[in-house]
């Protein structure tokens, strides 16, 4: 499976009105997650996120394209 | 004083009262002639009830505020008599520029979707829209406007409020009985009657700055994250009419106002961002903070709190005046109902749930701007950046930078006054129970025109039909002989080709299919539609008592 890179925010039972609520919804979500922790627990707290979404998504090929983009440019 | 504008100065004539003792009673009195204040008292006079309008001050806003006016509230100027003033001096914009650093990441067309009316959103000095709403108001014959009358103390007393008057001749009386609390952001009406507003202060600081530029510049709206010539802050360039740019600095909260007020501080910023020796004159600098807060209820009694007096958001997303115009638009014909007796006062109560409803999803658009904007943590701020970095070159990552999100009414889909559509009725499309009506181009008399300008201002019941000359006699006869309980509902039938009808049936022709896609309207479908363009209720097939019943539930009579 390739990669994904069009918007592709949605939650279940949810009808949205304009197109930039869904992401402006999980954006809003991750920085709230972040709240009150320190730079050290935000830097642990990301890896651990990164590792439940890999699993998640599980396919490797998808992975590895994930990995090299988000490697590109930094 | 402006060099592209001059300030009018309105009027002052002594109210007679002073001289006559006397209390002046008006059924009601709008306190603040703002935009929200003047677009409330023209809504109201076109409802047909009389009304007192006072304002402290004798001109429009000074210095630079509101500049964009997005698609609903342009739609709403249409049904005051402005709508083509606003649109014919402001300027439209479609594209967008983002720059992070020195480079473009990207760049977006907002070309306007294309069979509305009134394009997503338009720029205008506020002064301009203040202007045209005031000569609007001072021309229409059930509104009194009295500039330079301060409202010094306000007390309400059962089914009355009482206000005192400051001029300066002295003082005079006013007993009304609704006040609406149009008064601004400070609303001394809100704290005359010890009300609370809650909400946050956000721990930034921005400089604006209106530009006249020499030379020809685009019209586009450009924004920059932490660019070379104001590292760590944000900049928007936004073009306004008469040539006017407007500049927002970011500034950050250690800044201090008075120094980087001054022309010496300004103007090398400015020089450093147009990049080139283009000229351009100052023409107006100021510093600001925001606020985002709310009253918890926008009615108390006999007071009804609209505009900023009853919510406050930060600009980004340019939500301020415009959801005040909506607050106006969903006041008017429930206050204009309950004067007249023909809904009870609870139906005031929806005016503050649905209009709450609205403040707050503005209080959280624009909230998550402004947290993009100006991250408030090294991990957000980080994610910004990354947002940023992979929007260059991925449709997601574009999605997710947010420098300001257009400002759209909301669809009150969750609202008591809504009948929901029957479970075996389907309906493709977003025009639901709670929503604000599409535009769609209709031909009425063969000419061509928009169908928001036909709806509105009273119920309406909008029959959908292929061909007008086969709605059977019975259908026609219920549709002329709608107006039940003292509420008027006036039939429209929209219908796929053309024919004749019954006068006091209004006809329009959807002659290219735009309603009917939108709507998604069958033969026979029926659209219940409020006063101020909402849908109310929606059904496959025409039925007078439920359409009676949906319209005894809008006007809380059910
Ligand atoms: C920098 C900036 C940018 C903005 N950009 C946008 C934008 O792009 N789009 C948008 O929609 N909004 C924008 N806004 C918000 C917009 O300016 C306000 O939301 C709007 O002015 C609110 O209108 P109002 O009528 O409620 O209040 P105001 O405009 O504040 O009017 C209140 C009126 O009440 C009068 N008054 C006050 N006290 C009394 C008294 N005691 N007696 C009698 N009269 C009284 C005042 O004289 C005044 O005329 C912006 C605001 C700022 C500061």
């Amino acid at each position: 499976m390739s990669i994904n890179l069009n918007p592709n925010f949605s939650e279940a039972g949810k009808r949205y009105f304009s197109a930039y609520s869904p992401a402006d919804d999980f954006y809003e979500l991750l920085i709230n997650t972040h709240r009150d922790l320190t730079d050290e627990q935000s830097e642990l707290l990301n890896a651990r996120l990164i590792l439940l979404l890999a699993n998640h998504i599980g396919d490797i090929g998808t992975l590895r394209e994930a990995l090299k983009l988000s490697r590109e440019g930094v | 004083m402006l060099k592209t504008y001059t300030y009018p100065r309105f009027e002052y004539t002594t109210p007679p009262e002073i001289a006559s003792g006397r209390t002046l009673k008006v059924p009601v009195v709008v306190v603040g002639a703002g935009p929200v204040g003047l677009a409330t008292a023209l809504d109201l006079e076109l409802q047909g009830v009389p009304v007192l309008l006072l304002d402290e001050d004798d001109t429009v806003s000074i210095g630079s505020r509101g500049v964009c006016y997005a698609k609903r509230a342009l739609e709403i100027l249409d049904r005051y008599g402005v709508g083509d003033a606003v649109c014919s001096k402001g300027v439209s914009w479609n594209v967008g520029r983002t720059f992070f650093r020195e480079q473009e990441v990207y760049n977006f067309n907002l070309v306007p979707e294309a069979d509305h009316h009134r394009p997503g959103m338009v720029n205008l000095q506020q002064y301009y829209l203040e202007e045209y709403l005031a000569a609007r108001a001072a021309s229409r014959p059930g509104i009194e406007l009295r500039w330079k009358n301060k409202v010094v103390s306000v007390m309400q007393s059962g089914k009355s409020v009482t206000l005192k008057v400051e001029t300066g001749d002295g003082f005079y009386t006013v007993e009304a009985d609704w006040l609406i609390a149009a008064d601004g952001a400070r609303s001394p009406v809100r704290r005359m009657l010890g009300l609370d507003v809650e909400g946050k202060i956000f721990m930034d600081r921005f400089l604006i700055a209106d530009v006249v530029m020499k030379a020809e510049f685009p019209a586009e709206r450009w924004f920059w994250f932490d660019p070379p010539f104001h590292p760590g802050q944000s900049v928007l360039l936004h073009k306004q009419t008469d040539n006017v740019f407007r500049i927002d600095f970011q500034l950050g909260w250690d800044a201090d106002p008075e120094q980087e007020k001054k022309p010496e501080n300004v103007l090398p910023r400015i020089k450093a961002m147009l990049g080139d020796e283009r000229e351009f004159e100052l023409e107006w600098v100021s510093v600001y903070t925001f606020q985002c807060r709310r009253m918890g209820s926008f009615n108390h009694g006999r007071v009804l709190f609209v505009g900023d007096a009853a919510h406050q958001v930060s600009p980004f997303g340019a939500r301020g005046a415009n959801s005040g115009l909506q607050d106006a638009d969903n006041l008017g014909w429930k206050l204009k109902l309950v004067i007249d007796g023909k809904a009870p006062e609870k139906l005031l109560d929806s005016y503050s749930e649905e209009r709450v409803f609205a403040a707050d999803e503005n209080l959280m658009n624009s909230t998550r701007s402004t947290d993009f904007i100006t991250p408030k943590s090294r991990v957000s701020r980080t994610f910004r950046n990354a947002a940023l970095s992979l929007a260059k070159n991925h449709a997601f990552g574009r999605a997710l930078v947010n420098s300001g999100r257009l400002s759209v009414p909301s669809f009150l889909t969750a609202s008591s006054l809504n009948t929901p559509d029957s479970e075996t009725e389907t309906f493709a499309g977003r025009m639901l129970p709670g929503a604000p009506l599409d535009d769609a181009p209709v031909l009425e008399n063969g000419e061509e025109g928009w169908l928001l300008s036909r709806v509105g201002g009273q119920f309406c019941v909008m029959y959908f039909a292929d061909d007008p000359a086969a709605i059977d006699a019975a259908t026609i006869a219920a549709l002329t002989g709608l107006s039940g309980g003292g509420i008027a509902v006036q039939p429209v039938v929209i219908s796929r080709r053309a024919g004749k009808l019954p006068g006091g049936i209004v006809h329009l022709e959807d002659r290219r299919g735009v309603f009917a896609k939108r709507y998604d309207a069958r033969p026979g479908t029926v659209y219940l539609v409020r006063p101020d363009q909402h849908v109310a209720a929606r059904w496959r097939s025409f039925d007078a008592d439920r359409l009676g019943a949906a319209v005894a539930r809008a006007t809380c009579n059910d």
